[in-house]
């Protein structure tokens, strides 16, 4: 079956089960490795997409819910809140292994799109879906503190 | 390190082949004195970087530890798999130390399996397994790449000499710029590395007095590999996109040691995808165009397993046999001195406690996964690798071609905390079992789903604790008596032949005997058997010696009446002055000598152990509300020798308490009927964001001994610290991991 599917302003017309999840789609078929598999079940976050701006896993979201709709992966962050995040994850050397990374860089630009100034609780709430086990929690909560200090107000989103 | 009681260890591998090294290698290598020292210096024309170097005046300077290429990068050839612990940011450190090259221009690249050149010399000193673990990657290269970085210099300075017709003497090198001052002339590594690359390779370089140093020690030294793995651009192997590939999944047995019987894969090959069904030695692989499908046909798969000698019993069951086992006579000893017996008469007061660690699952980030690309002459493989020769080993059997047939790609490792370190390299060798089993007539590449990870075994060893121990008229151990129940890593896999005298040390290192003066002591181990694979995780042994000990010695000083750290420091001052130099920082740092919180539910508890020749010392500051802790705040110090990179350092440390802290509030692998209970995330509950302590200060001690460890040791102290630090809040013992405050509550009543 076809499935229609625009990722990174890209469109892609793919020959697969409609069933599929989103990320298997990404990956397998569209080469973009980026975003990883950590669960299958939405528990780890390491599978983290943006679809319309919000933060979703693509491990249990099956392609045939995003036909239509925008899907952004690690690759094609570009928003001003997703650059900032990126830039303060290399400042402070966040990366261990580095394998949850996308997901959690994906997670943190999708809360600060939407809270310019997060408390640590905020941050707490919005990165508890997102597994590290190199456990770089405390250099992800001063990261996303770092990039919500660098981004102009008027460039939030 | 493991390896080291034996001469040949790779011999103890079914199917080695002791041709891996030509007698012309060996006698190069041999020749070398100091083992190791001077082999990255020698030999550029051995470099596997060699042959992709160029020639003429396009050359690279090509050895086997470091390559200048023309376009003014310097490249370190890493020996060792990142896996998160910082070595692709380590070792370029201490070799452009040594180089003074700008760190700028240091790029890291993976070596293939070799040994000895590659070997790990911390592992056993001829370097006979290439390998990562045990915490030695920097210290077993530490001597070899500053040698290999000063020659590399050398030979630079050289080429640079006779280019200006200036004398070497009079030519310096800063910031990767090679110049000559009276004459005005500077090049930079990449002008002269093709004449660099002539030059006779120097044998008598000198190194710097560390007094000298500008990147070892530098407080931020960036890392190497944050770009690419804040963008998605870092490639695990679970990324490696080979052209034909197909993906595979393996249906396991649902017991440990269950065997196939038979299968029918009418079904699973009906569902559009799928490819093909494969037997392979350890269950069933479904072969698919993408990962979806092989799951889909998974699910699908009919076997039939046959259960007899399977393990069946459940972990309830099995814990019941341990606190059997620990009255039975002992399977071998740890530690004797003194008379323990009569000494523990003598004692004014003595503690009798139990301790129970569940199984553990390591459940790195990064499902294993591997990918075989098999021909009939070569077998290429990509993985994380954590035991390079070891792998090409296992791979070679598995496929039928000798080791050097066997060509091994290391990527970057998404986690592994030893998981991908086991003797039968059980994800690579499935994965060139499937490649094999389908005549090699696509690459493959297999992954485990999370499912498979965490119930798939090899995992840390349950373990029981019995501890006798008392306090003597002087206020100290007068005695300690401890027998530990828990299955070997070593026994029934090639390592034990690194056994002796019936001991598996990975079962008992650490234990109290080793890191306190106590005059009378027994500690004894009892082997249990099953057919659950177990194996070493994030810090071995350590990672429940030091529970029990920490917690006892709590107890223990509150019996003599003393303070915590001066009852531990009155044990280490004599024998152990850099534990305690470790501990005095810590408490320093902690305010340990100002009146702690009053506040209810408020306490603070300390521990100290040494892993890996690595001392870390660490204070917990905690909050228990109901049932719940909450770690505020840990202080933690260390003596690793000379800091290589303190930052990295650091994020070791913080690494460690998270890891120690998921196993100490969360962890646990149970087995109902021999089923693992636990399939997922879910179930095996990890640390999350919102348990990190808010803060976490790390200190290190200065010194000016050789580098030792850090990717371990920062574990097996945050145990025993929180519990501790529960104790001194709520008066409740916690000695069953995971704490459980509400099961410790109602024992305590």
């Amino acid at each position: 079956m076809s499935v229609k599917l625009t990722v990174n302003n890209q469109s892609h017309e793919l020959d697969i089960d409609p069933n599929m999840p989103l990320l298997w789609a990404i990956r397998d078929h569209l080469q973009l490795t980026g975003t990883k598999f950590g669960c299958g079940m939405a528990l780890c976050g390491a599978c983290t997409v943006h679809i319309d701006g919000q933060a979703v896993r693509s491990c249990v979201t099956p392609v045939s819910a995003v036909e239509g709709k925008n899907v952004t992966t690690i690759e094609g962050l570009s928003t001003p809140s997703g650059k900032a995040v990126q830039h303060a994850w290399v400042n402070l050397d966040v990366p261990q292994c580095g394998y949850c990374q996308s997901g959690q860089i994906m997670s943190a630009a999708a809360l600060l799109a939407t809270n310019a100034k997060p408390t640590d609780r905020d941050i707490d709430a919005a990165m508890a879906g997102n597994i590290c086990r190199c456990a770089t929690y405390a250099r992800i909560r001063n990261a996303i503190h770092e990039a919500a200090g660098a981004l102009p107000e008027a460039s939030k989103g | 390190m493991y390896f080291r009681h034996l001469k040949d260890p790779m011999s103890v591998f079914p199917g080695a082949a002791s041709a891996e090294v030509t007698r012309r290698d060996f006698l190069k290598f041999t020749s070398l004195a100091g083992a190791g020292l001077t082999l990255g210096a020698l030999l550029p024309e051995q470099s596997p970087a060699a042959a992709a170097a160029g020639t003429g005046s396009n050359a690279a300077l090509a050895m086997p530890f470091v390559r200048v290429d023309p376009d003014n990068t310097v490249t370190v050839i890493s020996k060792h798999v990142e896996a998160g612990q910082g070595v692709w940011t380590g070792l370029p450190a201490v070799l452009a130390e040594e180089l003074d090259a700008s760190w700028s221009q240091m790029r890291v690249e993976s070596s293939p399996a070799r040994v000895p050149m590659y070997g790990n010399f911390a592992f056993d000193p001829k370097g006979s397994v290439q390998g990562t673990g045990g915490s030695t990657a920097i210290a077993n290269s530490w001597m070899q790449l500053r040698q290999a970085g000063a020659t590399a210099r050398a030979m630079l300075v050289s080429a640079a000499a006779s280019e200006w017709k200036v004398p070497a003497a009079e030519v310096t090198v800063s910031e990767g710029v090679v110049s000559h001052e009276k004459s005005g002339k500077k090049a930079t590594f990449g002008e002269l590395a093709a004449r660099a690359a002539k030059v006779p390779v120097p044998t008598d370089v000198k190194l710097k007095d560390p007094s000298q140093f500008k990147l070892i020690g530098r407080d931020k030294l960036p890392r190497l590999d944050s770009r690419a793995k804040s963008s998605g651009q870092q490639q695990f192997a679970i990324d490696v996109m080979l052209p034909g590939m197909m993906t595979a999944v393996i249906k396991r047995p649902a017991r440990f040691g269950g065997k196939v019987v038979s299968f029918d894969a009418t079904q699973a090959k009906a569902v559009p995808g799928v490819v093909d069904v494969v037997q392979v030695p350890r269950g069933v692989a479904v072969i698919g165009r993408d990962t979806w499908s092989a799951k889909k046909g998974r699910e699908v798969l009919q076997v039939t397993w046959d259960d007899t000698g399977a393990e069946t019993r459940s972990t309830g069951q099995i814990f019941e046999e341990y606190r059997k086992l620990a009255q039975a006579p002992e399977t071998a000893k740890a530690a004797q001195a003194g008379d323990v017996d009569a000494a523990l008469k003598s004692a004014t007061h003595t503690i009798e406690a139990e301790f129970e660690f569940p199984y553990l699952a390591h459940a790195p980030m990064e499902p294993l996964t591997a990918v075989v690309r098999l021909s009939p002459d070569k077998c290429e493989i990509w993985a994380g690798c954590q035991f390079q020769t070891i792998d090409q080993l296992n791979a070679a059997t598995a496929v039928g071609l000798k080791p050097d047939q066997v060509f091994i790609n290391t990527l970057a490792a998404g986690g592994t905390f030893g998981r991908r370190a086991n003797a039968e390299s059980d994800y690579i060798a499935e994965a060139a079992s499937i490649a094999k089993a389908v005549g090699g007539k696509y690459p493959v590449r297999l992954i485990w789903t999370r499912e498979d990870d965490i119930m798939g075994g090899r995992y840390r060893p349950m373990n029981y604790h019995h501890i006798t121990a008392g306090i003597g008229k002087d206020g100290k151990v007068v005695a300690y008596k401890q027998r530990f129940v828990g299955q070997s890593i070593m026994a029934g896999t090639p390592f034990a032949a690194m056994m002796k005298e019936g001991l598996d040390p990975t079962a008992v290192e650490g234990h109290a005997a080793e890191q306190y003066e106590i005059e009378n002591v027994h500690v004894a181990w009892s082997q249990p058997k099953s057919a659950v694979p177990v194996l070493w995780w994030r810090s071995v042994g350590h990672s429940h010696t030091a529970v029990s000990k920490e917690i006892v010695f709590d107890e223990l000083a509150e019996a003599a009446g003393q303070d915590p750290v001066a009852f531990r420091l009155a044990h280490l001052e004599k024998k152990y002055p850099r534990h305690a130099a470790v501990l005095r920082l810590v408490a320093e740092k902690a305010g340990w000598d100002k009146p702690f919180s009053k506040e209810k539910g408020r306490g603070r508890g300390v521990a100290i152990q040494e892993s890996f020749n690595t001392i870390v010392a660490q204070v917990a500051e905690v909050t228990v509300v109901g049932d719940t802790i909450t770690v505020d705040r840990v202080v933690c110090a260390l003596d690793c020798g000379i800091a290589v990179n303190p930052d990295v350092i650091r994020a070791q440390m913080q690494s460690g308490i998270g890891y120690g802290l998921a196993a100490a509030l969360h962890g646990k692998i149970t087995l109902s009927d021999g089923h693992v209970d636990q399939t997922n995330f879910h179930q095996y509950a990890v640390l999350r964001i919102n348990e990190m302590p808010r803060d976490i200060e790390v200190h290190i001690l200065p010194s000016t001994n050789a580098p030792t460890g850090v990717g371990e040791p920062g574990l097996p102290p945050i145990a025993p610290a929180v519990a501790n630090a529960v104790r001194a809040a709520t008066g409740i013992k916690l000695r069953k991991l995971p704490f459980n405050l509400a099961e410790a509550r109602t024992a305590k009543a």
